[in-house]
């Protein structure tokens, strides 16, 4: 049996692996992914409460997590397609009119 | 068939012509224009008529007549009914208002065949003709004042019915502000008989009001409150001083419509509300005496200023303030029927003389001086016929309709007893003028040589039958209607009656004005015409305070309307509207855009900058829950 903590150093590791991938990179092909894993990271959390403590309310709950997820990886793609359309780029810093 | 459930249809028939002709009118043809808007009011008069002879047949028990058709407002112990009520006094208005109201219908699909609003104007004619109806039907106080409002907007949209004109829409916004205030009267009249008697309902009202007690004069008490706001309202709707500035202006707008609404019955509706509220009124004799001072002087002013007048139409209007004074100067001295008697003649007479105007400006294609006129007694002769029946009738010859309701006043004012020989003199002295100055008028537009040259007028011409054929009736009313026993019929409570020697002297009196009025006529305009221009010049200053009217319109601009003007201007708009309301508005605008100018900063448009605000957010409400 592995300990609970070891799950949730896991999940620490791969939710910094996400937030480090959001800030660090420009592609936002690369940006969604490291949603998704900042998405997952939570999920393992989840699933390891719910495990340690014999709920399956965690367990229902990842499946929420990857209905969303799903749904906004559909929005996303197609923002990211739209994106290309018009500025022939991935680069998120090019899409820098929405300010003040 | 029981004409009386057919009341409404009186003012209803008028109301969907002016519908009709209104949305439909542009793509109506004109004769089917002039069929549906004077079909409707002959229709109003046929029905008008018809009740009218089946109310004489009534047992007195079953007067007034009324009919509720259904409760108009009902809140708290207010309570108004949308109903009319028939006695012998709206009996007679209605018959007049139609009647006279119809003739001038046939009369302006003649006067207005060639204008391009044709259906424009017949629309507001309509219009005019229900809100009149609704005013002198109506059986309660508000609805009353429904009626009055409506002939008020009408009066202005007929008024300023030839827009291009500066003049003219200015005239019509000066007679509805000028208006406005008379009607702040009444409505502040109608407000405090709710106070008073807790109803609007004529019946009502003075059932209640016969068990006040009298007011003796120099006693301001409820009563005679309501009557003097009451009159306030008169004076504006009916031109008594101070507020009978805008009827002369009135005169802008198409002949008709001078002769329907400014001189036939709009303007007759003040006389109409005292006769109506006799029962009030009777409670308080001061309010009667004001009423009868502002008369008199209203009628001896306005006749003062239509001596010197040289616009045919100008002419004519000041006679109307002053006719109006009379009307005002016989109800204050009690005498509600001679009033309306003198109402219904002049009806007559003052249609008839403005309607004959109307004809002369027409056929002189627009010109409206009189000393450019002369010589059309040949060239008109249908119109001088019946012009000089006009001027013989308001001039009180004895014989025709004018002289009958101005004696029955004069005698009435006579007996009168607060200061009733002073108005009696001056209302002979009105008498005189008026007199005088119609003579004036018609020997200066019909006899004589010619004084227009021919470049100034192409062709003068005869009016169409259509506009002849009211002249004559109106020229037939004029003589007939003195005959009429309309004071007897009314049947209010008369004062006193003179002697009978006392009574053919005052007539005597009046004839002799009225001669006399004729006689210096002849001597200026015809024997000595010369003499005309030596007097004036002789009498400078009074000539030229007179052809000014008296500066009445001078002061009004810089007594009221120039103060007005600049508290609107350099106060109201430089300091509460710029500085106050503009300044209130914009300062918020200025504090939140100044106050986000360092938190816009946040919105980089890049997409890290707003991740790292939400992993802020998020630290933050982890933060907040681990502390």
């Amino acid at each position: 049996m592995i300990p609970l903590h070891w799950y949730l150093i896991l999940a620490a590791v791969l939710f910094l692996i996400g937030v480090l991938g959001f800030f660090l990179k420009r592609n936002i092909i690369t940006l969604l992914l490291s949603v998704e894993i900042m998405l997952n990271a939570v999920n393992l959390t989840f699933v390891a409460f719910s495990s340690q403590h014999g709920l399956i309310s965690g367990q229902i709950f990842v499946f929420f997590v990857l209905v969303v997820a799903a749904a906004e990886a559909a929005v996303g793609l197609a923002l990211v397609i739209a994106m290309f359309r018009n500025r022939e780029s991935l680069n998120v810093d090019r899409s820098n009119l929405l300010k003040w | 068939m029981d004409f009386s459930n057919w009341l409404w249809l009186i003012p209803i028939s008028p109301l969907l012509g002016a519908v009709i002709n209104g949305i439909l009118g542009s793509r109506l043809s004109k004769s089917v224009i002039g069929i549906i808007g004077a079909g409707t009011v002959a229709l109003s008069f046929v029905i008008s008529l018809g009740a009218f002879l089946q109310m004489l047949q009534e047992p007195a028990s079953a007067m007034p007549i009324i009919r509720n058709y259904f409760v108009w407002i009902q809140a708290g112990e207010f309570h108004a009914n949308f109903g009319f009520l028939l006695d012998h006094l709206s009996g007679l208005m209605i018959l007049i208002v139609t009647g006279v109201g119809f003739l001038i219908h046939v009369y302006s699909t003649g006067y207005m065949h060639d204008d391009s609003g044709f259906y424009r104007f017949f629309a507001y004619l309509n219009l005019f003709m229900f809100s009149m109806l609704t005013l002198v039907l109506a059986n309660n106080y508000l609805l009353m004042f429904v009626g009055w409002e409506g002939v008020g907007l009408c009066s202005y949209l007929l008024i300023g019915f030839w827009f291009g004109k500066k003049s003219a829409t200015d005239a019509g916004k000066k007679a509805f502000i000028v208006n406005r205030v008379g009607d702040f009267g009444f409505i502040l009249a109608t407000m405090l008989i709710f106070w008073t008697f807790k109803s609007v309902d004529y019946g009502q009202v003075f059932a209640a009001a016969a068990s006040f007690p009298l007011e003796p004069l120099g006693m301001i008490g409820t009563v005679t409150a309501i009557c003097l706001l009451m009159f306030v309202g008169a004076t504006g709707k009916s031109a008594q001083i101070p507020l009978y500035v805008w009827l002369p202006d009135a005169m802008e707008g198409p002949t008709p419509v001078s002769a329907l609404i400014h001189a036939a019955t709009m303007v007759t509706a003040g006389v109409y509300m005292i006769a109506r509220s006799a029962s009030l009124f009777d409670r308080a004799p001061g309010a009667l005496l004001v009423v009868a001072c502002v008369g008199a002087a209203t009628a001896i002013f306005a006749a003062s200023i239509a001596l010197v007048q040289t616009d045919i139409k100008k002419v004519l209007a000041y006679s109307t303030v002053s006719q109006l004074g009379y009307m005002f100067l016989a109800c204050g001295a009690g005498a509600y029927a001679a009033g309306v008697f003198h109402l219904m003649t002049h009806a007559f007479f003052k249609a008839l003389l403005f309607l004959g105007a109307g004809s002369v400006i027409h056929g002189m294609g627009g010109i409206q001086d009189i000393q450019k006129m002369g010589g059309l007694r040949y060239k008109m002769p249908w119109t001088f016929r019946t012009f000089l029946v006009g001027t013989l009738a308001i001039a009180g010859i004895p014989g025709l309709a004018g002289f009958f309701s101005k004696d029955m006043i004069l005698a009435a004012v006579w007996e009168s007893p607060n200061f009733g020989h002073i108005l009696w003199a001056v209302g002979l002295l009105t008498a005189g003028f008026t007199s005088f100055y119609m003579f004036r008028l018609l020997i200066l537009t019909f006899f004589g040589e010619a004084r227009y040259t021919h470049e100034d007028v192409h062709h003068v011409h005869e009016s169409p039958a259509s506009m002849l054929i009211p002249l004559v009736i109106l020229a037939i009313g004029s003589i007939g209607g003195g005959y009429l026993n309309i004071p007897g019929y009314l049947g209010f409570e008369s004062a006193e009656a003179a002697s009978a020697s006392v009574e053919h002297l005052l007539m005597g009196a009046s004839i002799a004005a009225a001669l006399t009025g004729l006689a210096v006529a002849w001597l200026f305009y015809v024997a000595r015409p010369e003499w005309p221009a030596r007097i004036a010049s002789g009498a400078d200053a009074l000539y030229s305070i007179l052809t000014h009217k008296f500066y009445i319109d001078e002061v009004y601009d810089a007594v009221i309307v120039l103060p007005l003007l600049v508290t609107s201007r350099e106060f109201l708009w430089k300091v509460v509207d710029t500085l106050m309301i503009d300044g209130t508005v914009n300062g918020i605008g200025q504090l939140i855009r100044s106050s986000a100018d360092g938190l816009r900063h946040m919105q980089s448009g890049y997409v890290r900058t707003y991740a790292a605000w939400i992993l802020a957010g998020g630290v933050l409400v982890v933060a907040w829950f681990l502390r």
